[in-house]
């Protein structure tokens, strides 16, 4: 992976080299997390879509760096922890994790298809829901419920948008 | 060494990543306070562009409706349709417009109505967790708002303050699992912990098996809590249950029950009274009586008082019988009138309807003197004697 002034390179080990720019890193992210703040507001029935997620687990897929990937994660994760009610580092180490296993998978394997991107969407949707839960058992001693079959529906209907989604944020992708 | 580290580096730097977040995690738990700082940097990046969006969503929202829906129609048929559809629109915008306005109405009527020292904030987004029971609204420490301040409605409570960063708060709200508050209900007699539940109705904890709770009684902060002034309304009981060790309560939050746009925000709260019970025995209106003086034997028909009740008809059943014996009551010249065999015969006078031989058969000394006495009372109603009967 190279950087060069003003633009992040993406390198593709069987695909064309792409360039992020730098804004897309910022923009991306925090219309995500306003997405997460506002749109539920007047749409409760959107409050499934875990936007931040989903732009996590495409941001690590496409850089396929496992340290931008882990940071990525990290750093929306506490943003999103910022503007909820529980103590900082909970959405944190979930993304970050996230973010390190999404971009090792974006390493070793092609991600451009779109059935493969729902797939991992979807696997890294409930991945992250399950671990979430695990800490509020585990660290904040919390009794939440064990909602698997939400997390399935919810799972699948994350993974449809991040389809759109990935597809939409590939055109931001300049290809070199 | 160093060699095994680069090796792993990408795994290391994801534990140290890990373990930080722990660590920060931890912190936060033991000493349960925030790392505020890195809240204050979100809140204050994010709320801005929050603002902006809000305004963006009100401007298009009305420039989409009265500009482009309207453009380029050169078809009759179809700018007729379009000019009723945006009529419409233009209708549903104006009742909200007009329902924004009566609710500042309102929520400034209630605002000059209380005691209380308020602060009217606007919802701008809720919290970011897919669970989350919390709001924002765009009242922050700048304009006075500080942890732990209650806030309202005119319908109810809403929750309360559980961040004030500069320019928005955090409202936890009373759904929320976390939530507690004290209330009492409306007769003051019961008191009870109100706890939210992560679910549309809050339960109210502690409440004894032996009081009693009814559904549809309100509930009313009790002021116990020091964060919500007493008197205000909380909701409506929705079902009772008797558990172990305390009774089932679930209140419906009146606060939350049209959606949530605006707030008051209680920053200096003066406990009021809470409403009085309304009364469960009003007055009842009685006509007056009918003026035919359909019945014979009434007092306005008659004018004398007629034996009302079983102690009357006894009186008189005695005044009766001392005076067919001669006495004269009052006077104290003669021996005391013989009463012998009357009390046993009183409980079965009243039978002036029954046709002779019917019924029981009273003794015979008794008959003549229960006969006198019916007489004795038809003849203070006015009756012609022996009339009952007939």
């Amino acid at each position: 992976m190279a950087y060069s002034s003003g633009r992040m390179l993406l390198s593709q080990s069987d695909g064309p080299v792409s360039r992020f720019r730098a804004w897309v890193f910022v923009v991306i992210p925090l219309l995500a997390i306003l997405f997460q703040v506002y749109v539920p507001l007047f749409f409760p029935i959107l409050s499934f879509l875990e936007m931040p997620l989903l732009v996590v687990v495409y941001l690590a897929l496409t850089q396929r760096s496992q340290i931008g990937g882990l940071f990525t994660g990290a750093l929306i994760g506490l943003a999103q922890d910022s503007l909820s009610k529980n103590p900082l580092g909970m959405f944190g180490i979930c993304k970050t994790l996230v973010g390190y296993f999404a971009a090792s998978v974006g390493v070793h394997f092609n991600v451009e298809n779109t059935a493969i991107r729902m797939l991992l969407s979807f696997f890294f949707y409930f991945f992250h829901q399950f671990f979430y839960w695990v800490m509020q058992r585990m660290l904040l001693a919390q009794q939440p419920a064990f909602d698997y079959q939400s997390w399935l529906l919810f799972g699948a209907l994350n993974a449809v948008v991040g389809a759109s989604l990935f597809h939409f944020l590939d055109k931001l992708r300049a290809t070199a | 060494m160093e060699s095994l580290v680069n090796r792993y580096r990408n795994l290391t730097i994801l534990l140290l990543v890990i373990f930080a977040q722990f660590l920060l995690l931890a912190v936060q738990v033991k000493n349960d306070q925030d790392v505020r700082i890195i809240r204050v940097w979100t809140v204050t990046a994010v709320t801005p562009f929050a603002r902006v969006v809000e305004l963006l969503r009100g401007g298009s929202v009305g420039f989409i409706r009265n500009y482009i829906l309207l453009h380029d129609e050169d078809a009759e048929n179809r700018r007729l349709r379009e000019q009723v559809g945006s009529l419409k629109l233009e209708n549903i915008f104006l009742k909200n417009e007009l329902n924004t306005a009566e609710r500042a109405k309102a929520l400034g009527v209630f605002q000059a109505r209380i005691p209380s020292k308020t602060l009217a904030a606007t919802v701008i987004g809720t919290g970011a967790g897919s669970n989350a029971k919390v709001v924002y609204v765009d009242a922050g420490s700048a304009r006075g708002v500080e942890r732990g301040m209650a806030v309202v409605t005119p319908d109810g409570i809403v929750g309360k303050v559980i961040a004030a960063y500069p320019t928005a708060s955090e409202i936890l709200l009373a759904t929320d699992a976390d939530f507690a508050a004290g209330v009492v209900s409306q007769d003051g007699g019961v008191r009870g912990t109100l706890k939210g539940q992560g679910t549309p109705l809050l339960k109210v904890d502690y409440v004894p098996i032996s009081e009693k709770v009814q559904t549809g009684q309100w509930f009313y902060t009790s002021g116990d809590d020091r964060i919500f002034p007493r008197g205000f309304p909380v909701g409506v009981v929705q079902s009772v249950r008797d558990a172990q060790p305390f009774k089932e309560i679930l209140v419906d939050p009146a606060g939350l029950r049209h959606g949530l746009e605006d707030v008051l925000i209680i920053t200096q709260g003066v406990h009021q009274d809470i409403p009085p019970t309304p009364a469960t025995d009003q007055p009842v209106y009685i006509a007056p009586a009918p003026p035919d003086g359909s019945k014979p034997d009434a007092p306005a028909a008659t004018g004398a008082a007629p034996p009302i009740t079983e102690a009357d008809k006894l009186r008189q059943a005695y005044q009766a019988s001392g005076e067919a014996q001669g006495h004269k009551f009052g006077s104290g010249e003669s021996g005391p009138p013989n009463f012998t065999g009357l009390t046993t015969s009183l409980p079965q006078t009243p039978a002036p309807a029954a046709a002779p031989g019917a019924g029981p058969k009273p003794a015979p000394g008794v008959t003549t003197k229960t006969t006198d006495s019916t007489r004795h009372s038809n003849q203070a109603n006015g009756e012609p004697t022996g009339s009952k009967q007939r």
